[in-house]
């Protein structure tokens, strides 16, 4: 079973991203911020990290780019989830490797599709 | 509303469009057609049907049509039909037609256009191999505000997501106001026009690929078999037409066969009982 990061200071994004990507058969673990989820790389790198831009702590960004430099953190498909919904964002993140761009608001179809589209589905 | 208006409107609806509304669906007419009522300023359906019999509004007839009409795409809608044209279908075509060095490929119901510049996008991605070929993307549907809507090419933040790799978003959309909108290199690269396709299409001319997915499911047996056999006379000698995920030719026509490589496209055996012509030379 395929095992997503869920990387939101949300809880609520978290639980709902959490159901939809469950209801995929995709196991799931959660972090608030950045530190957190690299703390939880470092411990089992996952398949995939869906990740918010803006967090308290460490932001998406900043988490990206330590992940790819940690071993092994050019592996997981990374698909950022944001209301940082423009184009000069969504190319920086592209451009920090990341896999996919998801713009919140989402549905079940859409991060079905972005996790598809990065192989993980 | 009288049987009798119903059975009218549901007439009405297939002779104009071939739409098949069994008597399980009336509700659509009422939860679809109450914006046209309050529009046109008709208190019920009773009234529309009578305007409608009466011929007097030609243009209601049309909005009742389009509305009617499932508008339901997406861009790279089920993708594997846009993974096996890029990967299978167009290296084959590019092969077979090295001498004409000409593609043409037809959305024929494309709704608001993300189907036929789905396409575009892939061609687009092939141009080094297409260098000096003449490629038509030719896009129709029945309704003319759907086709002003695709044309425009502007979609929603929601539209976008639905399908469309961000790679390709950032390389073939710009950002506006109200949501995203495409290139004017691919808007340019599409050629949409309003066309039924219970009229004549030869003026269309011949096809190399013609997309025709999710149509047939709305369409009754008889009604199936005569779009089947008028969209497949559009198909070029060695064309190949695309069905929807749900959609097969099985029981319908024995006129074709399903590609041993891309299960989503269908190529007519050698004796097609239809206006086929062998080349789209003769016509274009």
């Amino acid at each position: 079973m395929k095992h997503c990061l869920v990387v939101d200071d949300s809880a609520v994004i978290r639980k709902v991203a959490r159901r939809i990507m469950e209801s995929m058969s995709l196991q799931v673990s959660e972090a608030e911020d950045g530190q957190q989820a690299l703390a939880a790389c470092r411990t089992r790198m996952p398949d995939a990290v869906l990740l918010d831009w803006n967090m308290p702590v460490m932001d998406g960004y900043e988490f990206l780019q330590e992940l790819r430099r940690l071993p092994g953190g050019e592996t997981p498909k990374v698909v950022f989830c944001t209301t940082e919904n423009d184009v000069a964002h969504i190319a920086r993140a592209m451009h920090a490797g990341a896999d996919e761009y998801v713009m919140k608001p989402f549905d079940k179809e859409i991060i079905a599709v972005k996790l598809q589209e990065v192989g993980i589905v | 509303m009288t049987e009798g208006d119903t059975s009218y409107l549901r007439a009405f609806l297939k002779a104009r469009s071939g739409l098949h509304l069994g008597p399980e669906k009336g509700y659509l007419l009422q939860i679809r057609l109450a914006p046209i009522l309050r529009d046109a300023g008709l208190a019920s359906l009773a009234a529309l049907a009578g305007t409608l019999r009466s011929g007097r509004d030609p243009d209601l007839a049309a909005q009742v049509v389009a509305a009617m009409t499932t508008n339901e795409t997406s861009f790279f809608r089920d993708r594997a039909p846009f993974e096996a044209l890029q990967r299978s279908i167009l290296p084959r075509l590019v092969e077979a037609r090295a001498a004409s060095r000409r593609l043409r490929i037809w959305s024929a119901a494309a709704s608001t256009g993300q189907e036929a510049y789905s396409v575009a996008m892939i061609l687009a991605e092939m141009a080094p191999a297409l260098e000096g070929w003449t490629v038509d993307i030719v896009a129709t549907d029945i309704s003319a505000e759907v086709v002003a809507r695709a044309k425009a090419g502007r979609y929603s933040q929601f539209e976008v997501q639905r399908g469309l790799p961000i790679r390709l978003l950032l390389t073939h959309f710009e950002q506006g106001p109200d949501g995203w909108v495409i290139s004017p290199e691919l808007r340019r690269a599409v050629d949409f026009r309003v066309q039924n396709l219970l009229d004549p299409l030869e003026r269309l001319g011949q096809f190399d690929v013609v997309f025709c997915r999710n149509l047939l499911i709305y369409l009754d047996a008889e009604t199936k078999r005569r779009v089947l056999a008028a969209v497949g006379g559009r198909l070029a000698r060695g064309g190949f037409l695309c069905l929807g995920s749900t959609e097969t030719v099985l029981g319908i026509s024995h006129a074709w066969e399903q590609d041993a490589e891309a299960p989503s496209f269908f190529q007519p055996r050698s004796a097609i009982p239809q206006p086929y012509v062998a080349s789209y030379a003769q016509t274009v």
